[in-house]
């Protein structure tokens, strides 16, 4: 379906915070393009329209588990996720996976980079 | 699919990685606290008893939301061996919204943006141990955003 397009719809960054104070946290921050369709919205002719939500997000750091979320329909459209984790250096490989409740999935990977001082 | 028709496609199963991902998520995502219609009913199902509140977690929201579609929150967690965050408006339709589980180095927050059908308390509920930990903040929501 619209698998064949979503594949560079997830933006991911990883950033290696620059305040010494913070103790090596990276900021992850990732935006997705998905409806989050709840079921309970009609269309324009009054048909419901069938829920499309995302179940399940994973994050790893290279390649072990950091954040593992399960989500309802109430995240909102496009969803928009910031975590931190500690210990990652630069160059270390973060991975969001997500799948959503009619089996479609995303993978996307970055390295951590050090975050741009102003 | 059936439990059984899995066993049975597993145990045929040449193919069987292609419909293993699938499977996985339906066995970890826990459909009856995130289907039912109450709050009561989701903390149930997980396996939440006697939420102690705790001014120890932070919620950063507006306090008034013009469209409740896209209401943004943030919440950290300053409880000790914080494992798990989650995300809970009782008015809802569905009253749990997300739940985090953190490991390897994750730290107790995040950020995100949810959806509020009204004027309704966010209530966080935070898993530390065996114990859970709670704290709510109050929104006003102009705009219904659950459609």
């Amino acid at each position: 379906m619209v698998a064949a397009n979503m594949v560079a719809n997830m933006k991911l960054r990883a950033r290696l915070k620059a305040d010494a104070a913070s103790g090596a946290v990276t900021e992850v921050k990732l935006l997705i393009s998905h409806v989050m369709e709840t079921g309970r919205r009609k269309d324009d002719l009054n048909q419901l329209i069938p829920a499309h939500f995302i179940q399940l997000l994973t994050a790893t750091l290279n390649g072990k588990p950091v954040l593992e979320a399960q989500w309802g329909t109430g995240v909102a459209k496009n969803p928009y996720l910031t975590f931190h984790v500690k210990g990652a250096k630069l160059g270390d490989i973060i991975n969001v996976t997500w799948h959503d409740n009619l089996g479609q999935t995303e993978s996307a990977e970055v390295a951590v980079v050090q975050e741009l001082t102003p | 699919m059936q439990r059984r028709n899995f066993l049975t496609f597993l145990l045929g199963g040449a193919t069987a990685l292609l419909v293993i991902p699938l499977q996985v998520l339906s066995a970890v995502w826990n459909r009856a606290a995130f289907e039912t219609t109450k709050l009561d009913e989701a903390t149930k199902n997980l396996s939440i008893d006697n939420e102690i509140v705790s001014l120890d977690i932070q919620i950063i929201a507006p306090d008034k939301a013009e469209n409740g579609a896209v209401v943004p929150v943030e919440v950290r967690s300053h409880i000790a061996n914080t494992e798990a965050i989650a995300i809970l408006v009782e008015k809802n339709p569905t009253p749990l919204i997300a739940n985090f589980m953190f490991s390897h180095g994750a730290e107790p927050f995040v950020v995100t943006r949810i959806k509020m059908a009204e004027t309704d308390d966010i209530k966080i509920i935070v898993k530390a141990g065996n114990q859970y930990f709670t704290n709510s903040k109050n929104i006003i929501v102009l705009e219904n955003g659950c459609g």
